[in-house]
């Protein structure tokens, strides 16, 4: 293949993104899994970088979970995708954020079925107006909130107090990025370099000061997949699709992982636990596991919040080694304090893997 | 602990660890192995496949991935009737292809 022609490939694959007014969607299950990521990324988009992100409480779930449970008909998971497209058309927004991958993959999908078919489109828009009375416009641009980091990497790099080096040694940590199977596996066009090569959490490693491992599995399930994880029976084969991750970068010793998808760092975190105590391994170093981030989590600790301000508590995998190489100071008998410094619940400690 | 699942085996075949002497004989004697393209319609003919799980195209690729004995013991249950050669689109003589394997795979077998 001539140069040229790779350069083309790769230019198809970038994304002009708007730079300002977003209309900010959550994820459902990203609040209760880390709590801290979604409000940081608000924290640092509006507080720190000065830009206008809209959301509204009356958003609510996409429906990508039953969808891809197939338990609810693609039908119905439009009509509701239509009525938060009317949400941000009624709030004056043309620029559609998705905090969770599953949601982004879902609104594409639907956009792109809304092109191929438009009497489809006629259809959903009737079924809205007689569900609630609502109209709406599609979005000019729909991004993941990854996305946007990403477009902020160099500014956030400007703004951060500590660079992804190891303090003691001065060499980059060693990063694993994990990209959510729905960013760009279903339409590579729409994902910051396609879905062999997406640039999406490499260009923040690299951006922040680290090195980005590439190890045999890299794109490879998490392991969750709606369909194995939520039917009980199929389970272990959640936790072997993780297993066979962990097995393929252990050799190349990752200090941390970067995911931007609510349900792999979920998973990759929780996991790690269950193989502890079921298979006695441990893929950090001295018996801790390998500390997974989101993108909005290592964005704040980059830029020097507090790790206990942003949910890093709520990992299972304990981060302190991490932070330690990283040089951020904690405090760790505030590890378990909340906002109102009264202490909140403290988990128990596992048998096998190590948590501080 | 118990969570009530657990890992499941790995099907992973290492490729450097299986020994290709056997199949390369196998396929010096019948070229035609090569031809295969797993369609399954021997499989789907196979008189003997839906008692016993007799199925020559599952042979063909345990012998690739280093399972010969797993292969041969399917083997076991072929009659020999034919039917395969009759419906392969390749025209692949299977019963020969059979009879080759046996022959080649004669330690396996015992």
């Amino acid at each position: 293949m001539i140069y040229q022609g790779k350069q083309k490939i790769w230019a198809d694959y970038q994304k002009e993104i708007p730079d300002d007014h977003w209309f900010y969607v959550r994820s459902c299950i990203r609040q209760n899994f880390f709590p801290g990521a979604e409000k940081m990324f608000l924290e640092i988009c509006r507080g720190l970088l000065g830009k206008d992100f809209y959301e509204t409480e009356h958003h609510t779930t996409c429906g990508g979970i039953a969808y891809h449970c197939d338990t609810i008909p693609q039908e119905t998971v439009m009509t509701i995708v239509a009525r938060q497209f009317a949400l941000m058309t009624e709030a004056g927004y043309e620029n559609y954020v998705a905090s969770c991958i599953t949601s982004f993959g879902n609104y594409i999908e639907i956009l792109e079925t809304w092109k191929e078919f438009p009497e489809l489109e006629t259809r959903i828009r009737e079924l809205l107006w007689k569900a609630c009375r609502r109209e709406f416009k599609k979005p000019e641009y729909v991004a993941h909130a990854s996305d946007l980091i990403y477009k902020y990497r160099n500014e956030i790099a400007a703004k951060a107090k500590y660079r992804l080096v190891n303090r003691l040694t001065g060499e980059p940590l060693k990063a694993v990025e994990h990209i959510g199977c729905h960013y760009a596996k279903m339409f590579p066009a729409r994902g910051i370099g396609g879905a062999e090569y997406p640039y999406v959490l490499s260009g923040m490693i690299e951006a922040w000061g680290g090195n980005v491992i590439d190890y045999p599995e890299r794109r490879h399930c998490c392991g969750y997949g709606f369909r194995q994880y939520h039917v009980k029976a199929n389970r272990g084969y959640s936790l072997s699709n993780t297993h066979k991750k962990f097995e393929s970068m252990e050799p190349y010793h990752p200090d941390f992982i970067l995911t931007n998808c609510p349900g792999c760092p979920y998973f990759m975190d929780r996991w790690q636990y269950v193989i502890a105590e079921t298979e006695g391994k441990t893929y950090g170093e001295n018996g801790f596991g390998i500390p997974v981030l989101t993108y909005e989590e290592l964005a704040s600790l980059v830029l020097g919040y507090d790790p206990w301000d942003i949910g890093l508590q709520l990992h299972q995998v304990a981060v302190e080694p991490l932070l330690d190489k990283l040089g951020i100071e904690y405090d760790p008998a505030a590890k378990y304090k909340g906002l109102d410094e009264k202490e909140i619940m403290r988990p128990e400690l596992p048998g096998v893997l190590r948590c501080c | 602990m118990d969570f009530g699942f657990k890992l499941s085996p790995s099907s992973a075949i290492n490729l450097d660890n299986v020994n290709p002497d056997k199949f390369e004989e196998l396929h010096r004697a019948e070229p035609d192995v090569y031809k295969c393209m797993a369609c399954g319609s021997c499989t789907s003919t196979c008189p003997a496949g839906r008692y016993s799980g007799m199925s020559i195209r599952k042979v063909i690729l345990a012998l690739q991935r280093g399972k010969e004995k797993e292969a041969v013991a399917m083997m076991k249950n072929c009659m020999l009737c034919g039917k395969c050669s009759m419906v392969c689109p390749r025209g692949i003589n299977t019963r020969h292809l059979i009879l080759s394997i046996c022959r080649i795979y004669e330690e396996e077998r015992k």
